[in-house]
């Protein structure tokens, strides 16, 4: 009994090879039952999948001990929520999450593809499957998570689990594994059609079209999984920070700079037949940054915060990211022909422009944070000690990075394509960058000297600005039409094209984050011993220690702080930051904090200093709420771009036709 | 002036700045991965090179006095002696036997002065029931 959720890993790699070779077998000897039978190969591998994950959930529901990796991630006394995310709670579990991810796409692709694009889609099947084999040898050889404990011969069982960390017993956290490897799996889908396409040699941006949704889908994961993990280092870790450059938190940034950046340069694929190759490299970047995420968070390669086993999986991925790079180097240099563009750059102020310099940003930053969080490696490589370099140098190259950004997100959609006059210029930019000096003039007359704050601040006018301008125009013009008031009329519009103003939307979403980002330059903390009715401040608050509680239940040992607190003098709040001990051993901090639109005051209990005395760490932490309002209105934004339009817009472009083939010269493959 | 010839210019400054922004940050940033033995090992540390001391957090030594927490880090039979002073709180994962890197500077007397401790601890993902011993050869 306990070997079937193993076998059924086993049967789902032998399927996925099967689905491979059967796939690849089909498209070359034309024999289209292969090829059917290769994607129902895929469907079953989800089935099995499914199964096995079964297995595993039930297993940690019933407490199943005989499994080590229930021993290891769930207890007995665990709310049934946690031990169902424990699923996910370890190394074996959430790879085995990733795979079944992996496998629900797989099966979603094979459904919706089955009668369009027959000669992509044995290709498409192969690649897709390909990652699904690796990812299946590693779950069936290395890291099973239905190892079973045995003495001697015998299955043997313990009374009770280790429990899942404490840390990680947090609503956030409870799905922000899922969340990011929706995103990052996901992605393994435009990439298949993208060589798919290079493969056959498919005219035309077919690929582009079908993946769009898959693109925009995964990124809104990619950002959500990001978001909720900063949400919860704020809420959980207790040191008030949402972002620490750590090396898996910058795994996990990677591949959305490059998604970020294809997202964008598709759009000069597709409007001006531009960049194809760069857009090739890009899903293939965003692709590949995406399994080396995973390896980095799992190798132990580079030292980090969170941690997870040192496993011996580091040369698996070594071996397979070095394969698929090598091979999607080859297939993009062999048919550079087919890639060629369209049209050519005509002027530096133009929307091309714009696209052009956004990606080559994008791609720095991508590439800063890579070397930044290789650098230990790198350097122990070239010189043998093992250097490293933390958040001030991330901080120092990527913060001109993300204003000039914004900058380019105030620009770009407001410029023309192909070039831009001065008189145009000047009457879409005079007014927000009238606006954005006056704005800066302000809050540099109320005292703020910080110099990127400023600019930061100055952006945000800028970028608010431009958007709100372009929403103002095309909603006066319906309204002028047909009679309705601006804001039915900005809902019409929105509808009209939902893929252009659903962007608008993204973009200030992002400038809203921005001005929460900005809050970070004005961080005030204090350390502070008091006993019990002692008094302290910070920023604008008066505290009183009302009271110290301790005591304890069946999970923990706790001692907190009552901490009434005044502002102007009267009481606004009463706050109870506290510390636990968990029977496990495991320690947590539960901070209380307040949270304001201006600004969050946030406690953390450091321990008790002495008999009476109390350590308390006080921060404020102005505009952070700010980042959690960009990202729901960065949700809901992507969620309007994947809204069908309500017309459909056509675009002038240029195309190939066809090719004039000189005397002498041979026609290209075709 | 060849639109091509203006894009080169103006990536290669964007490309410059940036380069010299993080080369430089590279040489301000840069601290020195050494494990108790190694330092202890080194004839002459400067003071003024930022390390990232590796080591475990030796049981019973750790003493707060405030915000400023002392404790001492040690690997095999060799020990060093931490003094914390920083901003941020104490990981929830500090605490005796914890795997911790602690940056700062050795000052010296042979203490280490550091300003932010990273710490993980060490039973919880890497050691379990039935343990597989390869786990842990790799460190």
């Amino acid at each position: 009994m306990e070997n079937i959720g193993a076998l059924s890993l086993f049967l789902a790699l032998c399927l996925s090879v099967y689905a491979i070779l059967g796939s690849l077998t089909g498209k070359w000897r034309g024999n289209n039952f292969l090829i059917v039978s290769a994607e129902r190969a895929v469907l079953a591998v989800w089935g099995l999948l499914t199964f096995a994950s079964g297995m595993l959930v039930y297993a940690l529901l019933t407490d199943d001990f005989r499994y080590a990796y229930v021993a290891s991630h769930s207890s007995k006394t665990m709310p049934s929520i946690y031990k169902f995310a424990a699923w996910w709670g370890g190394q074996e579990g959430s790879l085995l999450l990733w795979t079944w991810i992996l496998s629900s796409y797989s099966a979603v692709v094979v459904w919706q593809n089955r009668r369009k694009y027959r000669a992509m889609m044995p290709y498409v099947t192969a690649i897709i499957s390909v990652t699904q084999a690796f990812f299946l040898i590693l779950i069936t050889v290395p890291l099973t998570p239905f190892e079973v404990l045995a003495v001697g011969k015998e299955i043997t069982t313990v009374p009770d689990g280790r429990g899942l960390n404490p840390l990680l017993q947090y609503w956030s956290m409870a799905i922000h594994p899922p969340t990011l490897y929706l995103g990052y799996v996901g992605f393994v889908v435009p990439f298949a059609f993208a060589m798919a396409s290079l493969i056959t040699r498919a005219p035309g941006d077919s690929w582009i079209h079908t993946t769009r949704r898959w693109t925009l889908v995964t990124w809104m994961f990619q950002s959500a999984g990001i978001l909720l993990g900063a949400g919860w280092a704020y809420a959980v870790l207790g040191w008030g920070g949402y972002w620490g450059w750590d090396p898996v938190e910058n795994a996990s940034l990677l591949p959305w700079i490059t998604a970020t950046a294809f997202l964008h340069s598709v759009m000069m694929q597709e409007k001006k037949g531009m960049m194809k190759v760069w857009n090739m490299v890009l899903v293939a970047a965003t692709y590949l940054l995406c399994i080396f995420g995973t390896f980095l968070t799992r190798s132990g390669v580079v030292s980090s915060v969170h941690a997870f086993a040192q496993s011996p999986i580091g040369a698996y991925f070594v071996t397979f990211i070095v394969i698929e790079l090598a091979a999607v180097t080859y297939l993009i240099l062999d048919r550079l022909e087919f890639l060629k563009s369209e049209s050519q750059l005509e002027s530096v102020v133009s929307r091309e422009s714009s696209f052009l310099f956004n990606n080559l940003i994008l791609l720095a930053s991508c590439f800063s944070i890579l070397w930044g969080t290789l650098f230990p490696v790198i350097s122990e490589a070239v010189t043998g000690e093992k250097i490293s370099v933390d958040a001030p140098f991330f901080n120092r190259v990527n913060v001109p990075i993300g204003l000039f950004l914004l900058f380019l997100t105030g620009v770009g959609p407001l410029i023309a394509w192909r070039r831009s006059s001065i008189e145009s210029l000047k009457k879409a930019f005079l007014w927000p960058l009238a606006g954005m000096a006056v704005s800066m003039g302000i809050l540099f007359a109320l005292g703020i000297r910080h110099i990127f704050a400023l600019m930061s601040f100055g952006l945000c006018v800028f970028v608010t600005w431009t958007i709100l301008s372009e929403f103002y125009k095309g909603a006066a013009a319906i309204s002028s039409k047909s009679g309705q008031n601006l804001v039915a009329a900005m809902v019409e519009l929105t509808h009209r094209n939902t893929r252009r103003y659903g962007g608008y939307i993204v973009h200030v979403a992002i400038v809203i984050m921005f001005i929460g980002f900005t809050g970070a330059a004005f961080n005030k903390d204090a350390t502070v011993e008091v006993k019990e009715g002692g008094k302290f401040h910070l920023g604008g608050y008066d505290m009183t220690l009302t009271k110290i509680n301790s005591g304890q239940n069946d999970h923990y040992r706790y001692v907190s702080a009552d901490i009434a607190v005044h502002v102007n003098g009267s009481q606004v709040a009463t706050l109870r930051p506290e510390q636990r001990r968990y029977t496990t051993g495991d320690g947590s901090s539960e901070v209380a904090i307040r949270r304001r639109l201006n600004e969050d005051l946030y406690l953390n209990f450091a321990g008790m200093a002495n008999e009476d005395k109390a350590v308390i760490q006080a921060y404020v932490f102005p505009l952070v709420s700010w980042i959690w309002i960009g990202f729901a209105a960065l949700l809901g934004g992507t969620i309007i771009c994947l809204i069908p339009s309500k017309i459909r817009y056509s675009f002038p472009k240029t195309q190939v036709l066809g090719q004039v083939v000189k005397e002498g010269q041979p026609v290209g493959p075709r | 002036m060849q639109p091509k010839a203006k894009f080169g210019i103006l990536i290669t400054v964007i490309l410059a700045t940036l380069g010299w922004l993080a080369f430089t940050g590279v040489s301000a940033n840069a601290s020195y991965y050494k494990t108790v033995c190694e330092v202890q090992k080194m004839s002459n540390v400067s003071s003024d090179k930022k390390l990232r001391l590796a080591g475990d957090v030796k049981p019973g030594s750790i003493q707060r006095d405030g915000r400023r927490v002392t404790f001492e880090l040690k690997e095999q039979a060799e020990t060093i002696r931490v003094i914390y002073d920083g901003i941020e709180p104490l990981p929830d994962t500090f605490r005796d036997n914890a795997q911790a890197v602690a940056e700062g500077k050795l000052g010296a007397d042979g203490v280490f002065h550091a300003t932010k401790i990273q710490a993980k601890c060490a039973s919880k993902y890497e050691k379990k029931y039935g343990e597989r011993v390869e786990a842990n050869k790799a460190s």
